[in-house]
């Protein structure tokens, strides 16, 4: 299938790391992964990604001050892209087999090089139907959560056919597990607007 | 009104309350909350049944209180769409006043009063046509149909039976429909024929035409709806003439009519003085009872007079303060030393024939006219019904047919000074007991004896805004500060809160239409039910 984007290389039942296949090709913030653990499907919204020297102790240097186009520099020098890797985290969000999708964790994590497939539109809107997912979203310790959300969010608007309806049913959804949060609310909502 | 709350749709859940209280409603988020109006009936769907209610409050709530201080950007519709319903919602004060139970027994007893509340997040939902219709009944030979709850087109049926066995009162400032809703009512009772009808009609309105409610045209009367069931008495021959009225009977009052009692009512109004009311009972026992009017008039010279003062020591002022007052009565042309005919026998004659009587005031619209005249003729024809109700209870003869006496301006017969003597106390307290009632038509509530209020059967009352004549109708009302926050929501005209006996439960309702032809045709209701009857009769004999 195209849409196999990488790999897992670092589990847990929370959440997963994986690397991409293609340098710098990362799926979007807030977008829903699909992995294994061999049984059942795992769902995940990407979190953050990030590119780096496969080796932590030799960083990346600069060296275009010669050139006048950024695409030269690869291509003077090929081995780069063996040397970088661009990788993503993925919060574990609920899982799945077969047509049935639970929105809780997962029983296990997945497996360490488990394929990870970024999902088609009709499938985000699926396992967007249901908005007990946010939940989860809004309790992860993961740094930028709010900002997760409202990608997510715009993203799985994307998928549905009346795509303010659903996100003013998501807004109405955070209004409730964020009462007493009134700033992240507000925060949320501004982002989310079409 | 939108399509799902003209289904009976779903307005919200019951969160909280209390049976004293009232239940505790949020809305649901799709639910407008001005939409909502107070005085409207909902049902509350509970476990095992079904609770009856009314709208009491609306209120906002939000889910935090810094929302209040720093509000969200609502002029972007989607924030505004998401926020309604979930960080603000609107919340309803909701009384449950009757239950309807599921199971079969309960369904035939009808709707019952209240006794419990509906359990957490029971859900409500508006009242559909069939909820107000098995709670206030279709219009039959006992119902008779006075309005629609506001929002809806199913009818408010009073029970007349109930209503004519106690003493009603319709309340409301001067302009809102009193006389109109007195107008209907009337009909009701002469429609269905549960009560004879004895008016005094002050301003002319009820006997054979009255004023529409915007006051432009005419609508009309008792008489001309139902000619053989009406009698049309007036005091004025001459103003009923002008009027293109012929009347059925003129009444005349004789002096010996006249009772010191009389006298003592219109203090106020004749300016008498406590010692002139005294000396009103000295002259009955120099002139005796019925001669003493025509005594006092016949009083020749000064030194006749100077006697009869010294003899019963009367003081010279109060003397003239009495003469002064009582030349005023002298001056009323029906009023006369002897009268051609017992006019009371008269309108006990056509009462018993089950006819209903209009006594038309014509010109003499003055309180003073109205106080003597309804005392004079009230007094003797209760003493003959109670007579005659003692009779039946020895001699099992049957009891006279249940007379309602309509009076207005009550406060004059029944504040808290007066209410004591006169008739109409007697009978406001002493209630059915002899098959006589009154239909008591007030402005100023706050001015009747409490006693007497809290004895009303029925109260139907159009807006007030004076809190003391608010309270005093709503006394004793159970859910009176709900009621309240109604009564002062009232629209000014057209719009009555009626509550007590002859209805299940307080309803606010918007007056039946009157003075078209549909209206009259309507209204020969009575007929067919009659027809009907009969035909069922006839059934029954077959078979």
């Amino acid at each position: 299938m195209s849409n196999k984007i990488g790999e897992v290389i670092e589990a847990s039942t929370g959440e997963f790391v994986a690397e991409c296949y293609e340098l710098h090709t990362p799926p979007p913030l807030g977008s829903l992964v699909r992995t294994t653990d061999g049984e059942i499907e795992i769902y995940g919204i990407v979190c953050n990604a990030a590119t780096e020297s496969i080796d932590p102790g030799r960083r990346p240097v600069a060296r275009g001050r010669d050139e006048s186009e950024e695409e030269n520099i690869y291509r003077q020098n090929p081995q780069l892209s063996r040397l970088l890797r661009t990788t993503f985290e993925s919060l574990a969000i609920g899982h799945g087999q077969g047509n049935e999708v639970r929105h809780y964790l997962p029983p296990r994590p997945p497996r360490i090089h488990s394929f990870v497939h970024i999902c088609e539109q009709a499938e985000v809107r699926r396992f967007t139907e249901s908005l007990d997912f946010l939940s989860i979203l809004l309790q992860s310790k993961t740094g930028e959560v709010d900002e997760v959300v409202s990608a997510c969010l715009r993203h799985a608007s994307r998928a549905h056919d009346d795509g303010r309806a659903f996100l003013v049913r998501a807004g109405k959804e955070l209004a409730v597990l964020l009462g007493s949060e009134l700033n992240r609310l507000n925060a949320i909502l501004r982002r989310i607007r079409l | 009104m939108n399509e799902a709350s003209a289904k009976g749709g779903r307005l919200g859940i019951v969160v909280g309350g209390s049976l004293t209280g009232g239940m505790e409603v949020k809305l649901d988020s799709a639910t407008p909350i001005e939409e909502m109006t107070v005085g409207r009936y909902v049902v509350i769907e509970g476990q095992r049944s079904r609770f009856f209610g009314m709208i009491t409050d609306i209120e906002l709530g939000a889910i935090d209180q810094q929302l209040t201080i720093t509000p969200p950007d609502v002029a972007d519709p989607f924030i505004a769409d998401v926020v309604t319903g979930t960080s603000t919602y609107g919340k309803l004060q909701i009384t449950p006043m009757l239950t309807i139970s599921g199971n079969a027994a309960s369904l035939l007893e009808g709707p019952q009063p209240v006794k419990t509340v509906p359990a957490h997040f029971s859900a409500v939902r508006e009242a559909s046509e069939q909820d107000v219709e098995l709670v206030f009944g279709q219009e039959d030979e006992k119902h008779f149909y006075v309005g629609t709850p506001l929002d809806m087109e199913t009818r408010v049926c009073l029970n007349i039976d109930e209503f004519v066995k106690r003493s009603n009162g319709v309340f409301g400032k001067s302009g809102t429909g009193k006389t109109f809703f007195t107008r209907l009512l009337l009909i009701g009772m002469v429609q269905k024929g549960t009560a004879a009808n004895l008016i005094f009609d002050m301003q002319n309105e009820y006997g054979w035409a009255g004023t529409s409610e915007q006051g432009s045209k005419t609508v009309k009367g008792l008489k001309q709806l139902f000619p053989s069931k009406v009698a049309l008495f007036t005091l004025d021959e001459e103003s009923a003439r002008r009027r293109k009225v012929s009347p059925d009977y003129v009444v005349q009052i004789g002096y010996d009519d006249i009772e010191p009692e009389d006298i003592a009512l219109l203090r106020e109004t004749l300016n008498l003085t406590e010692p002139a009311i005294e000396a009103v009972y000295q002259l009955v026992s120099e002139f005796g009872e019925g001669h003493w009017l025509e005594g006092f008039f016949n009083l020749s010279g000064d030194e006749e007079t100077k006697e009869l003062l010294t003899k019963h020591s009367i003081h010279e002022s109060s003397y003239r303060n009495l003469r002064r007052g009582l030349e005023r009565l002298r001056r009323l042309p029906f009023l006369v030393p002897r009268a051609r005919e017992n006019s009371v026998q008269r309108i006990l004659e056509y009462l018993d024939r089950g006819m209903n009587v209009v006594l038309e005031f014509g010109r003499y619209d003055d309180v003073t006219v109205y106080v003597l005249v309804a005392n004079i003729l009230t007094r003797r024809i209760y003493a003959q019904y109670r007579e005659r109700t003692e009779r039946s209870m020895g001699e099992k003869v049957d009891k006279p047919h249940p007379l309602v006496i309509t009076i207005e301006e009550a406060h004059k017969f029944l504040n808290p000074s007066v209410a004591e003597q006169t008739i109409f106390g007697t009978i406001a307290r002493e209630m059915r007991k002899y098959n006589v009632t009154l239909l008591v038509i007030d402005q100023r509530p706050s001015g009747i004896d409490e006693e007497v209020m809290s004895q009303l059967g029925t109260k139907a009352t159009y807006l007030l805004d004076n809190e003391k004549d608010i309270d005093s109708v709503l006394m004793g009302v159970s859910g009176k500060s709900e009621l309240k926050t109604v009564l002062s929501k009232l629209e000014a005209k057209q719009q009555a809160l009626i509550f007590g006996h002859a209805l299940p439960m307080p309803v606010v309702v918007r007056t039946r239409e009157y003075g078209s032809a549909d209206s009259y045709k309507e209204f020969g209701f009575r007929e067919a039910a009659e027809l009907k009857r009969k035909a069922e009769e006839e059934i029954k004999e077959l078979f």
